[in-house]
């Protein structure tokens, strides 16, 4: 079942949490709301499943305003962050409770639940109670009650946020196969990028009650839309620069900023794996010394200072390839050129913000 | 095309059933009964309501009820501090007893503690017999109302300055061992401070709880007018009386004292709360 | 935590993954631990920072006890001695006396009217305050405080300042024929009006504690208000419940100050046990008061048995639940 979200507002005794949000979801996509805390992803959650009421704009599930219904008849599936399992029942009685509560015949909840464990493959556990299962085991519980009735929405409130990395891993994977599967329109909640870009089909980027990209992983993350989009995503080298008609300079460097026109200060992105090392000077690069180097597995992250550019800490990732074959010692005088940049003019505040340096 | 605002309380079913019949209790028990006492005692002039409030018998039961509780709350404060140390410090045989032993002035319906609390200190009471010898008589007078008021309001500063002990950080005293303080100087400096708001919050409550006692009291008071008599029995006095104006003049008196000293408590415990990240 | 148990967790920090020779070696330089009883030689080995010379101890411990013993123990010993004087046949010949047992049924009768109604209200109470948001919530508590700071005599004189013939029901109850004051309903009245706070003090904190997510996840799996109380509520509190309730029997039975404005105090028919025993000893009856009384005192060392049982069981719940957050 599609869901719709038009203009959509929220706020807690005075503070605004969701300003003015539209976003379509078609019927069967994985899409997760990703941002940092306090941007109104959870809120934005609990009005799709009627757990709180908006203060102006509709939500539609498959093209019919529920924003009237109370979330009992919404028939949506949520996994609670925390699970929320009802503690004094177990496994079985927990998946069983939607289908209880609506006076299904005895052998039809028997049959659904037997099915639904074996789906989760919890059917060995199905007389244990809550304490007595661990946090990844929970969850599938929890998962497990929320698919009871075969509801066409399901939500999830950063369903692996609890567990440690190792679990929290296979349960993405889970998930994604399980999503793959059953092809219910989902919404989950996270704040980390790598979850988001592992499971969903579209990224949605919140920031401060608001939506700033909608798009598939791919998409974000090669075309932010904007400066926001661009430091959550990743580490990032920022330039303090200017634009001036379609082109943008940084020093004595130039670059294309398509997009851009008149005059005005800009910021230049630049990301770590994108920017090259060398070792003489080449055409548009600039000079730098190395600091530090910090092997990360399958690549090295090249700590540099460049103090006529940028904030003086510049951060280059170099594959291990690369990086063995230019030997690079701490001391080293290297040249950086950036291969690809994204240009975002400044508005006064970011200009603050940032420490100043040259231009 | 706007969504109903209805729900922004929360989604939860119930609202209007829990609040409403919680409101409707609160006003049958609590409200109206209340209201009716400020009327009743407006129906003496000003004049009369002072020569009811101020005269001698009530000024000599008000002295007494305050005087006697403020010594009690005093006590408790002094022994509770260090009940509470001791239960929350050290292991003894019998601490969980002990412990337990806290909550029996709490649990025990006043009548019977006032029955027996006489006959422990009435002149051939198992301590009251020790006492006389030495010129201390505590049944009848001032000081066997004290004791009660005593017993009474002992659970209050214990179970409000044990857990702050129980929670204390062990790292705070080993920081000051480290810095050089003594132990008395580390209680001094560093747990007292941390005691002592929790200490008034229990010296408040039993004071409270004191001002208005009766069942603990009238046994071992003697009830004799301007000399043992407390302030709630002339209240009963003047019901038994058919005076209900005047009774409910002097308990509004009462009232007014408890009600700032509850205040005080609201005041003191917000006040701790704003301060914690102190102890 | 005891002395053992700190020294076993210091070792564990030090890396479980040290190969056992290694800390074996290491073991000696450290302070040893020392002895758990306060038996530890002066001069062995330097004091921790917490503690107290065994000297200081033990006086302070002296101390309370003797404080606790003068106070506590010793009224509470002197009911059962006083109402065992003349021996378990005299105790029970006070006990079926029928004025006695009439008043034990009166207590009841209260009991049994006053506990379920304010335990009713409690439930209403902490659903109300702690599963919704709207303003006044302090209002609401504030006045669920209140008996604790009114006197039980001020609280019967209320009761009969609106049921009494005078007051301002009075009237009309007279005209219709019934009576409240100083007859068993305003017993009733004045000990709901003394107990009503004890079961929602209980249930509001725990229920605030505890946070609404179960009951937010059974509404969106489909249930009715009345499903989610009795399915996920209801279970979740019944420990907080039961104490309240128990709580709140143990002060139904034991009131006496309200309850000595509000009844006529006629032999047989409007004294609850409270009242019975003040009636027993200003007619010098003492064996025979004491004797009543110890049945209020049993109920209240029932009282302390389940507050401690509850809470142990609580305590052992939160030690069972803090192991499987580990996993």
């Amino acid at each position: 079942m599609s869901i719709s979200i038009r203009g959509l507002s929220k706020a807690f005794d005075g503070h605004p949490v969701l300003n003015d949000v539209t976003l379509e979801i078609p019927e069967g996509e994985l899409v997760a709301l990703l941002g940092p805390s306090g941007c109104g992803k959870t809120t934005l959650l609990r009005i799709i499943a009627g757990l709180e009421m908006p203060d102006a704009g509709e939500v539609l599930h498959g093209g019919e305003d529920v924003s009237a219904r109370s979330a009992r008849e919404r028939n949506v599936g949520l996994v609670f962050q925390h699970y929320a399992l009802f503690r004094h029942m177990t496994v079985e009685e927990n998946v069983a409770f939607a289908l209880r509560v609506r006076r299904r015949p005895r052998a039809e909840v028997s049959a659904r639940v037997a099915e639904l464990l074996r789906l989760v493959q919890l059917d060995g556990h199905r007389t244990r109670y809550p304490h007595q299962l661990s946090g990844g085991q929970r969850q599938r519980v929890a998962l497990a009650r929320a698919l009871a009735t075969e509801p066409r929405i399901l939500l999830l409130d950063e369903p692996f946020g609890a567990l440690d990395a190792r679990v929290r891993q296979e349960l993405r994977r889970w998930l994604r196969r399980l999503h793959d599967e059953l092809h219910v329109t989902s919404v989950f909640v996270t704040h980390d990028q790598e979850e988001a870009f592992e499971v969903s089909d579209r990224v949605v980027l919140m920031n401060a009650g608001r939506i700033e990209q909608v798009g598939s992983p791919a998409q974000v993350f090669e075309e932010p839309a904007s400066p926001f989009v661009m430091r959550f995503l990743g580490a990032v080298n920022v330039f303090h620069g200017r634009v001036d008609g379609d082109r943008a300079y940084v020093n004595d460097l130039e670059f294309a900023a398509p997009g851009a026109a008149g005059r005005a200060p800009a910021h230049v992105y630049v990301r770590p794996h994108e920017l090259d090392v060398h070792r003489a000077a080449a055409p548009g690069s600039f000079a730098a010394r190395v600091e530090r180097l910090v092997p990360l597995g399958g690549a090295v992250r090249v700590e540099l200072s460049a103090p006529t550019y940028g904030r003086g800490a510049v951060e280059a990732e170099l594959d291990l390839r690369k990086s063995e074959a230019l030997g690079l010692a701490p001391g080293d005088r290297v040249w950086l050129s950036p291969r690809r940049v994204r240009v975002f003019t400044a508005t006064p505040e970011e200009l603050d913000s940032l420490t100043a340096s040259e231009l | 095309m706007s969504a109903a605002p209805r729900g922004r309380r929360g989604v939860l079913p119930g609202f209007g059933l829990s609040t409403g019949f919680t409101v409707l209790y609160l006003c049958l028990v609590v409200l109206v009964p209340l209201s009716t006492l400020a009327l009743r005692s407006s129906a003496l002039s000003w004049a009369d309501a002072w020569r009811v409030v101020a005269s001698p018998r009530a000024l000599a039961a008000y002295r007494l009820s305050f005087g006697a509780s403020l010594a009690a709350a005093s006590a408790n404060v002094v022994f509770g501090v260090l009940v509470a140390w001791v239960l929350a410090r050290y292991r003894f045989p019998g601490r969980a007893l002990v412990d337990a032993v806290v909550d029996l002035p709490f649990a025990l319906p006043t009548a019977v503690s006032g029955i027996a609390l006489t006959a422990v200190y009435a002149r051939t009471g198992w301590i009251g017999r020790f006492l006389e010898p030495l010129g201390v008589r505590a049944a009848f007078t001032p000081l066997g109302v004290t004791i009660a008021l005593t017993f009474i309001g002992l659970p209050f500063v214990i179970r409000t300055v044990q857990p702050v002990l129980q929670d204390l950080d062990p790292a705070l005293e080993e920081a000051a061992a480290v810095l050089g303080a003594g132990r008395w100087e580390t209680f001094r400096r560093v747990l007292l401070p941390a005691i002592i708001p929790a200490a008034l919050t229990g010296f408040a409550l039993a004071f409270a709880r004191a001002l208005g006692e009766y069942g603990s009291v009238v046994f071992i008071s003697g009830n004799m007018p301007l000399r043992t008599e407390i302030a709630p029995l002339l209240i009963m006095t003047r019901l038994e009386q058919f005076d209900y104006a005047g009774a409910a003049a002097i308990a509004v008196v009462l009232l007014g004292a408890s009600f700032a000293m509850l205040v005080a408590v609201n005041r003191l415990e917000a006040w701790t709360r704003a301060r914690t990240g102190l102890a | 935590m005891s002395r053992l148990s700190r020294a076993t967790e210091a070792l564990a920090l030090d890396g479980p993954t040290e190969p056992l020779l290694a800390r074996a070696k290491r073991e000696p330089a450290r302070p040893t631990p020392g002895a758990t009883t306060g038996g530890a030689r002066p001069g062995s080995r330097p004091r921790r920072p917490d503690e107290d010379p065994p000297a200081v101890r033990w006086a302070l411990v002296g101390f309370a006890l003797l404080f606790l013993a003068a106070f506590v123990v010793l009224p509470a010993s002197v009911v059962l001695v006083e109402a065992l004087r003349g021996g378990v046949a005299l105790w029970w010949k006070a006990l079926v006396d029928a004025d006695a047992l009439s008043a034990v049924k009166l207590t009841l009768l209260v009991a049994a009217i006053s506990v379920p109604l304010n335990a009713l209200f409690g439930l209403a109470a902490a659903w109300s305050i702690t599963r919704f948001r709207y303003r006044g919530k302090h209002v609401l508590l504030s006045l669920i405080d209140l008996p604790f700071g009114v006197s039980p005599v001020i609280s019967g004189m209320i009761t009969v300042l609106l049921f009494g013939a005078q007051g301002w029901l009075g009237p009309w109850l007279v005209a219709h024929g019934y009576k409240v004051v100083f007859a068993v309903p305003g017993i009733v009245v004045a000990t709901v009006f003394v107990t009503f706070p004890f079961v929602a003090r209980e249930l509001i904190p725990f229920m605030q504690t505890q946070g609404a997510e179960e009951e937010e996840a059974a509404l969106v799996l489909g249930a009715s208000g009345w499903q989610i109380l009795t399915r996920v509520t209801l279970p979740n509190v019944k420990w907080s419940l039961l104490y309240g309730v128990i709580l709140c029997n143990a002060r139904a039975m034991g009131e006496f100050g309200a309850v000595s404005v509000v009844s006529g105090h006629i032999r047989g028919v409007t004294n609850t046990i409270s009242l019975h025993v003040e009636i027993l000893y200003n007619e010098y009856a003492f064996q025979a008061a004491f004797a009543v009384a110890s049945l209020l005192f049993l109920v209240a060392i029932a009282t302390l048995g389940a507050k401690q049982a509850l809470e142990w069981r609580q305590r052992a719940a939160l030690r069972a639940a803090a192991q499987r957050n580990v996993l």
